[in-house]
């Protein structure tokens, strides 16, 4: 699972004067022609950076976002629910494992990167920053973040780094089981007794805005977006990705017989766009910026997992072994 | 064929199962590598499927559904051994004791494929396949963390052999039923399976340079006879925290 994390490097771009120009055009001709860029080609810093930034941010999010979901495995209802809910969060965890590896092959070691995660220099989605207060969360998060994610994840998939998009297809195809199996769930629950009809519209009311936040505020046009547009690094506007979002899971939920909780939420049928009230990008921000209601608390869980973790780490150290890229 | 014998073993067997899978999989996002984050959620969930084979064969017997079965009884109908209520603790707590009580089931399964009781037999044979795996991955980072680990890893693998040892010998409690099942060819029996487990943990252990510890085998007996230990009731709590919302929906 994953969102766009609209806190892009605002010095990008301003390496490029440094490179040398004819590497830099070939680079960029290799792009336009459609090709994808390996690890040992050329790239600019710039590339290389944006890259990390991107792919490491998005391996924190699988991590950190099997806690929500993680903590409902030992109180699943039924063999059925328990057996898919551990098999999806094995499956996100497997993404983080794929995506460090992408990053890895840019030069980053996974150590380093989860350092930076626990530190806070480096971030990760939004959305995992809320509580799944009930079973009926978990549906709902495996539904309709999953299905923003791949809205996401098969855009990004066609990007220019060949390693993160060979990671990207094989995880879109996870994911849109988890979409198949929290579909389920949610049906099952809207269908069923009225306490747990209640149950998942209170589930959807709750991660209603952290959807909205999920692909990001809307995007403001500037010379870094420019170059990583160009670049294949971002493939999507926000904005684009949320209407596709709008256009293909809200009348599914209103099918349902769900509401949703955003009264000026409709679509236009002349120019075919949603538009939707303000889902308070000043919380989105106070959230991305350690504010949120579980910062802290996924961040020490984590914490404690890597610190209880160490020996066992330190264990498998070979002294005279040489760090290795993965193969991507 | 003694119908209530061939329950009781049954009931152990899909108990220690669903309650080992319920605890693996508490290491899902906290595994000190994301590695064996996903070996932990792998053996939970192959674990949950046997639970869910043996709680079928005995619905097939009269028994009520699977997840009437699972999540409605309370500690006191129970027939897991203590080794598997405990909580996860440490990662040295949650591999030893995967390696020893995988060890068992192992062994256990080898010999359920010769069952006079065909369905079981059958299941023995499937469930061998999956569980070859489950030792190999125990044995594998024992190994990894004692002999080949430093000397933190060994001592706390060898401390962890200390206190969990003793305890795994309360998957071998014998219940009322154990002559009628040797008596009707179900199983050979739990002596049998203790034997060939310590010899082969002997092994491991060994080669792994640790030692094992003398043990007392019967102080931690109870769990086959319903008397469990203080963690056993707040798990099942929680397990069914949802599922009791109301038993009669679906979930």
């Amino acid at each position: 699972m994953y969102g766009n994390i609209s806190i892009v490097d605002q010095a990008i771009g301003k390496k490029n004067a440094q490179e040398d120009p004819e590497k830099l055009a070939a680079f960029q001709a290799k792009i336009d022609r459609g090709e994808k860029i390996e690890p040992h080609d050329w790239m600019p810093a710039d590339y290389r950076r944006q890259l990390i930034r991107m792919i490491e941010q998005h391996a924190h999010s699988e991590i950190i976002g099997a806690l929500p979901e993680g903590t409902w495995i030992t109180r699943a209802p039924g063999f059925k629910r328990k057996m898919a809910l551990m098999a999806k969060v094995q499956d996100e965890v497997g993404h983080a494992q794929l995506l460090y590896n992408a990053a890895e092959t840019l030069g980053k070691p996974r150590e380093e990167m989860i350092n930076d995660l626990l530190t806070g220099k480096s971030k990760y989605s939004n959305v995992f920053n809320y509580p799944a207060k009930t079973w009926a969360d978990t549906a709902v998060i495996a539904w309709l973040i999953d299905a923003a994610a791949i809205i996401n994840q098969v855009t990004n998939s066609k990007g220019s780094y060949a390693p993160y998009c060979r990671a990207l297809e094989r995880i879109c195809q996870e994911e849109s089981f988890h979409l198949k199996y929290g579909y389920d769930n949610v049906v099952t629950l809207a269908t069923g007794t009225p306490t747990q009809r209640a149950m998942v519209q209170e589930a959807l009311n709750r991660w209603w805005r952290p959807i909205m936040h999920f692909f990001g505020p809307p995007d403001i046009a500037s010379v870094h977006s420019e170059i990583l547009t160009r670049w294949k690094v971002k493939m999507a506007s926000n904005d684009d990705m949320r209407q596709q979002f709008f256009n293909q899971y809200v009348p599914k939920i209103w099918e349902l017989g769900l509401t949703v909780p955003d009264p000026e939420l409709r679509k236009d049928e002349v120019t075919g766009k949603w538009s939707y009230g303000d889902p308070d990008w000043d919380e989105f921000k106070r959230v991305i910026n350690g504010d949120g209601p579980c910062n802290k608390e996924r961040l020490a869980v984590r914490r404690m997992a890597e610190i209880n973790g160490e020996w066992v780490r330190n264990a498998l150290k070979k002294p005279t072994a040489k760090y290795t890229v993965p193969l991507s | 064929m003694n119908k209530e014998a061939l329950k009781n073993l049954l009931y152990r067997m899909a108990d220690d199962s669903l309650i080992i899978a319920h605890r693996n999989s508490e290491w899902t996002g906290l595994g000190p590598i994301l590695e064996e984050d996903i070996a932990f959620s792998s053996i939970a969930q192959d674990k949950l499927g046997h639970a869910l084979a043996l709680y079928s064969l005995l619905h097939e017997l009269g028994e009520a559904d699977p997840d009437i079965i699972a999540f409605t009884r309370n500690e006191k109908q129970f027939f897991c051994a203590q080794l598997v209520e405990y909580p996860i603790g440490e990662y040295d707590f949650s591999l030893v004791r995967h390696f020893l009580f995988d060890t068992a089931e192992k062994i256990r399964y080898e010999l359920l494929q010769q069952s006079s009781y065909e369905p079981l037999a059958k299941l023995a044979k499937k469930v061998s396949s999956e569980i070859k795996y489950h030792t190999f991955h125990a044995e594998t980072w024992i190994k990894q963390l004692g002999s080949n680990g430093n000397e933190e890893s060994k001592a706390r693998i060898q401390s962890a052999l200390n206190d969990v040892y003793p305890i795994a010998f309360s998957l071998f409690e014998k219940t009322s039923f154990e002559d009628a099942i040797v008596a009707d060819g179900i199983f050979v029996g739990e002596e049998t399976l203790q034997l060939r487990w310590v010899e082969r943990v002997t092994s491991i252990v060994t080669a792994s340079g640790l030692t094992l510890p003398s043990a007392d085998y019967s102080v931690h007996y109870g769990g086959r006879n319903h008397y469990h230990t203080e963690y056993l009731q707040p798990l099942l709590d929680e397990m069914t925290v949802v599922f009791q919302i109301d038993p009669s929906a679906e979930w």
